[in-house]
């Protein structure tokens, strides 16, 4: 069990933490792009290849059984991590990007027609939103935007009058890159199921965050990156109901996918096999398998509540700043440690160049959610986002270097 | 060196907190857009070409300060010069932004331009610089 004085301990296992920018301790708050890694999990990586680095799946020899263990046994740990009823159901990918497109490409070009609809909402992610629109293009099926409310929070009203027994698939996202905006899956996945729709959720930024288990949730497809939750680059994961990737062409043909070939015919390997074609990232599966502990060990609900707590504290101190807007919902329970906020008519890209010079290290721009930035009205927002070795000291200093940003600027105005 | 010295200049935040000719011309010859995809800023751009000449010049844009500074001052030199000669101004203005060695010189009348000269450290800042110019260089296509 973790407790607030724990956040020490846990920074002396992330080396990057040690990092000076321009002389200065680096802050890392754009963790909802990508997150730091642990020392376990570059461990892993290192062993792997020191020790038992081999091929998986066909050698006989011992490294190749060890190998071909270590990878099979992240994605058990992974099945576990969400719930899953078994291991079977979870394919790697390399990100959560791939994930999804292989849920359009096998089963959304058979399953959607000209008419049909799908339902996702105004804050996707371009990931979870342009392989929809290009597969509605294709197919003549109609992409259908579930808005956000005023208050940041995504309209459920409207979601109930937009999944109607037209809907194929409702896909949407877990929590908001870009807000915060956790949503209510159980509402959406209660709508989806009544009209006879497959139910898909982006755990992108989810899963790293909150606790998550699919059962609960009851959808049909999660999608996640290993990148963003402690874990290297390059892993992507696709949850999928057994009986669903039973049906599910593969996407991809070769190596690996197969149980049998003969010159006249090629058997489908089974589940979930015939999803990873050639060989696949094994170093990164298995170092991934040491950030799932790592959070395991954690306890998710532990990681929730760290981060709710440095969200509220920010929240309050940021809003004591004059001309602070912060946008999604206002109150810090209904939302991740992401902050999306523009200060002082401050453009985002000068928020974070000046911010860089403190060391503070923010994402600005539009987060890759161009028609949420229509929907709000600006052109992006600077993005200050918590993960597990983030501490109240940290954002002391962040929203000091808020108010040196503006003095910068505006050093000429106010002379 | 620092982010003052290099990127926010005096001459620059002079012109991000007072753009010259801002807005929009109702019987422009030309208008263009222009995006920088990296951050989803806009510009929109409107030229009266009369004679051969850039008679006005209007900008429309919410862009950061390196955008808003290098637009505002581009307006000002290109105003009122010869199609040859504005499009001569665009490319000793890029020449200067995408040269990789020294700091270079402009010409005498283009001197303010210098000072964003500075941005060459920042890379990424580099794109927000030449935006204004890159939708001028596409306004003035043909032309
Ligand atoms: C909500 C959401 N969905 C999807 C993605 C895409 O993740 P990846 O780039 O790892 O495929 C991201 C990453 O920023 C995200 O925040």
């Amino acid at each position: 069990m973790k407790n607030w004085n724990d956040t020490k301990s846990i920074r002396k296992d992330f080396p990057i933490l040690e990092r000076k920018i321009d002389g200065k301790p680096l802050i890392y708050f754009d963790n909802a792009a990508t997150s730091q890694k642990p020392v376990q999990v570059i461990n892993a990586l290192t062993n792997y290849y020191e020790n038992y680095n081999s091929n998986i799946h066909r050698g006989l020899h011992t490294m190749s059984e060890e190998a071909t263990l270590a990878y099979e046994g992240t994605r058990e740990k992974i099945a576990r991590f969400i719930d899953a009823p078994s291991e079977r159901e979870v394919i790697f990918t390399r990100n959560a990007t791939e994930a999804i497109n292989i849920v359009v490409e096998s089963w959304g070009k058979h399953n959607i027609g000209a008419g049909d609809e799908i339902v996702i909402t105004s804050m996707e992610h371009h990931s979870n939103f342009v392989p929809w629109q290009k597969l509605c293009e294709d197919k003549g099926a109609r992409l259908v935007y579930i808005e956000i409310g005023a208050d940041g929070n995504l309209d459920y009203a409207m979601a109930e009058r937009l999944i109607t027994n037209k809907t194929k698939i409702v896909a949407v996202t877990q929590m908001s890159n870009v807000m915060g905006t956790v949503v209510d899956l159980k509402i959406l996945g209660k709508l989806a199921r009544l009209n006879g729709a497959k139910f898909l959720v982006d755990g992108a930024q989810g899963v790293p965050h909150l606790p998550t288990s699919v059962r609960e949730i009851d959808c049909d497809f999660l999608v996640f990156s290993m990148h963003k939750m402690l874990g290297p680059t390059g892993v992507g994961v696709l949850w999928g109901k057994e009986e669903l990737l039973d049906l599910m062409p593969p996407m991809l043909y070769g190596g690996d996918m197969i149980s049998s070939v003969t010159r006249e015919k090629t058997t489908v390997n089974e589940l979930p096999w015939k999803f990873e074609a050639g060989t696949p990232n094994i170093a990164d599966v298995i170092a991934s398998g040491a950030a799932i502990d790592y959070l395991q060990n954690l306890g998710m609900q532990n990681v929730r509540a760290h981060e709710l707590e440095l969200t509220r504290y920010a929240m309050d101190a940021m809003l004591k700043l004059p001309s602070m807007k912060i946008y999604g919902p206002q109150n810090p329970e209904l939302k991740g440690g992401v902050i999306s906020f523009n200060y002082e008519g401050i453009h985002p890209h000068d928020m974070g160049q000046i911010l860089n010079e403190s060391g503070i290290a923010i994402r600005a721009g539009h987060h890759c959610c161009q028609p949420l930035m229509k929907t709000l009205g600006v052109m992006g927002t600077a993005r200050a986002s918590f993960y597990i070795y983030n501490t109240i000291e940290e954002i002391d200093f962040f929203v000091d270097a808020l108010i040196k940003a503006e003095k910068v600027l505006n050093y000429v105005a106010c002379r | 060196m620092s982010l003052v010295d290099d990127l926010y200049r005096e001459t620059i935040l002079d012109h991000y907190h007072n753009p010259r000719n801002r807005g929009t011309i109702d019987d422009a010859t030309v208008s263009t857009e222009g995006v920088n995809p990296l951050c989803g800023d806009e510009l929109r751009l409107f030229l009266k070409i009369e004679d051969g000449v850039v008679s006005d010049i209007k900008l429309e844009s919410r862009g950061c300060s390196i955008n808003t500074a290098s637009g505002s001052m581009m307006s000002e030199l290109v105003l009122g010069k010869s199609l040859a000669d504005a499009k001569a101004v665009i490319s000793e203005f890029k020449n200067m932004m995408l040269n990789k060695g020294e700091d270079i010189t402009l010409s005498e009348d283009l001197e303010e331009l210098e000072a964003l000269q500075g941005v060459k450290k920042y890379p990424v800042r580099i794109k927000c610089a030449l935006l204004p110019w890159n939708t001028l260089d596409e306004g003035l296509k043909n032309k």
